[in-house]
């Protein structure tokens, strides 16, 4: 394992403004303005919270994980991390991450992808597309699906290789790891907490996260 | 064997079509450092589109080669590498904008040189994805092909210059009727000096029957097998 960047907030739950337990499985949609500060708690440890992100305006510019990348020309995000859009701009900065390390090339499960990966019969198993679909038709998007871009894997851990392989590891994450992101401009978050059942990336196990906001 | 269809991209310059299933996709590159981004989308319903994670976690890879297959977002295949001279086709390193092009390689306007201007990844392929009503929300991760981007352990990313060059060539097979868009413009991670690149010959051969069961493609993982099964289920149910 390579070095893991850990950095603590000194933000107290108590200022928080808002808190929302998220179950596993579940989604959330939300308006994160310009200057607020979210916290994405993992509670039990070891679960992927796939996360978008929307510039809350306009949902044509969204996070771009190419762009994300290719700007600190390192493919794993943690404290530091710029969330570039697809327009350029900075959606929000990493400021804090007891985890030391975020996945943002392995995308989300879908019902469709889950019979390519694992068996036919796995279709109707509930997943993360799923979710992204349902929580942007239900904000009111149209056509939502052409909004599902390649999105972060918060706490999950997706090693590539020098030659070229990429492999699906057990998290570096533990129950109350957390990640602390500002928002630079006004964005909408959406997130969809891992159901899935078939590989390592929740343990076997998806668990509750929890989101905390904190007003400037 | 005589191709049905030919043609010539300059460098910089950006090409889309619908190719039917079953034909060969051919691109040669006739200079020294290609690189072509590609896009594809199922043509009868561009909702259904390249997705590169599915792809890269389907066959446990962050490169493409020969045998490697691209996968649709619906679990489908778009495409095949039925061959390849290249070892690595880049997945990962994404587009290049106007920023970054005038950055590393300097400012040429048509207004000043014409035809020869320097264009830009993401330019060209929202001007080709409008001529599909398609558009900014439609662009996703691309794959660049003829070139090399690894990574260490520690994440980092690293370009590696001339993998490949004059001669090289990539065959695609379509695996269902696709639109394929092209930019045959610079890498992002192409280092700073002279606008790089030169002209790709494009082709497009019938492919021979394929027996799925011997299939370099299909076989190389059960995953592309299994997505071959959900594509032939799809055809026969929509075509």
């Amino acid at each position: 394992m390579s070095v893991l960047n850990y950095c603590e907030s000194q933000r107290r739950i108590d200022d928080a403004i808002e808190s929302s337990l998220i179950p596993a499985g579940d989604g959330y949609i939300h308006r994160i303005n310009a200057g607020q500060v979210i916290r994405l708690v993992d509670l039990e440890g070891n679960q992927a919270v796939d996360t978008l992100f929307y510039n809350a305006d306009d949902f044509s510019e969204r996070y771009s994980a190419q762009a994300t990348i290719m700007a600190q020309s390192s493919v794993y995000l943690t404290t530091g991390t710029k969330l570039m859009s697809s327009e350029g701009n900075v959606l929000l900065t990493i400021i804090a991450d007891t985890c030391g390390r975020h996945d943002t090339l392995g995308g989300a499960c879908s019902r469709e992808s889950n019979t390519m990966r694992y068996a036919h019969d796995k279709l109707f198993m509930h997943a993360c597309r799923d979710t992204f679909l349902l929580q942007l038709q239900k904000w009111g998007v149209t056509n939502a699906k052409r909004d599902i871009t390649c999105n972060i894997n918060f706490f999950m851990n997706v090693p590539l290789t020098p030659e070229g392989g990429l492999r699906f590891e057990d998290g570096v994450s533990a129950a109350g790891r957390y990640v602390e992101l500002k928002a630079e401009m006004d964005v909408v978050i959406l997130i969809s907490n891992c159901p899935q059942l078939n590989n390592p990336c929740n343990a076997y196990n998806p668990t509750a996260a929890k989101i905390y906001i904190w007003n400037p | 064997m005589e191709p049905i269809y030919s043609i010539e991209l300059h460098n910089g310059q950006a090409w889309s079509a619908v190719i039917q299933k079953g034909k060969i996709f051919k691109l040669t590159s006739l200079n020294d450092n290609p690189n072509v981004a590609l896009l594809c989308y199922n043509a009868n319903q561009p909702l259904d589109r390249y997705n590169m994670p599915d792809t890269l976690k389907g066959q446990h890879i962050s490169k493409l080669c020969k045998g490697s297959c691209l996968h649709s977002d619906m679990g489908r295949l778009l495409l095949s590498i039925v061959d390849s001279s290249c070892a690595w086709h880049d997945p990962i390193g994404g587009l290049s904008t106007e920023a970054e092009i005038v950055k590393k390689f300097g400012h040429k306007t048509f207004a000043e040189v014409r035809n020869d201007y320097y264009r830009n990844g993401y330019d060209n392929f929202l001007t080709e994805l409008g001529k599909h009503g398609l558009g900014k929300r439609d662009i996703v991760p691309n794959v660049n092909l003829f070139s090399k981007v690894y990574v260490n352990e520690d994440g980092s990313m690293h370009f590696e210059p001339q993998t490949s060059g004059k001669g090289d060539y990539v065959s695609l097979r379509t695996e269902m009727k696709v639109l394929v868009v092209l930019s045959n413009t610079p890498h992002p991670l192409f280092p700073k000096g002279n606008y790089p690149g030169g002209n790709i010959k494009i082709e497009v051969f019938e492919s021979d029957v394929v027996d799925a069961k011997k299939d370099i493609c299909y076989q190389s993982r059960p995953e592309n097998f299994r997505a071959w099964e959900t594509t032939q289920a799809y055809l026969n149910l929509s075509e």
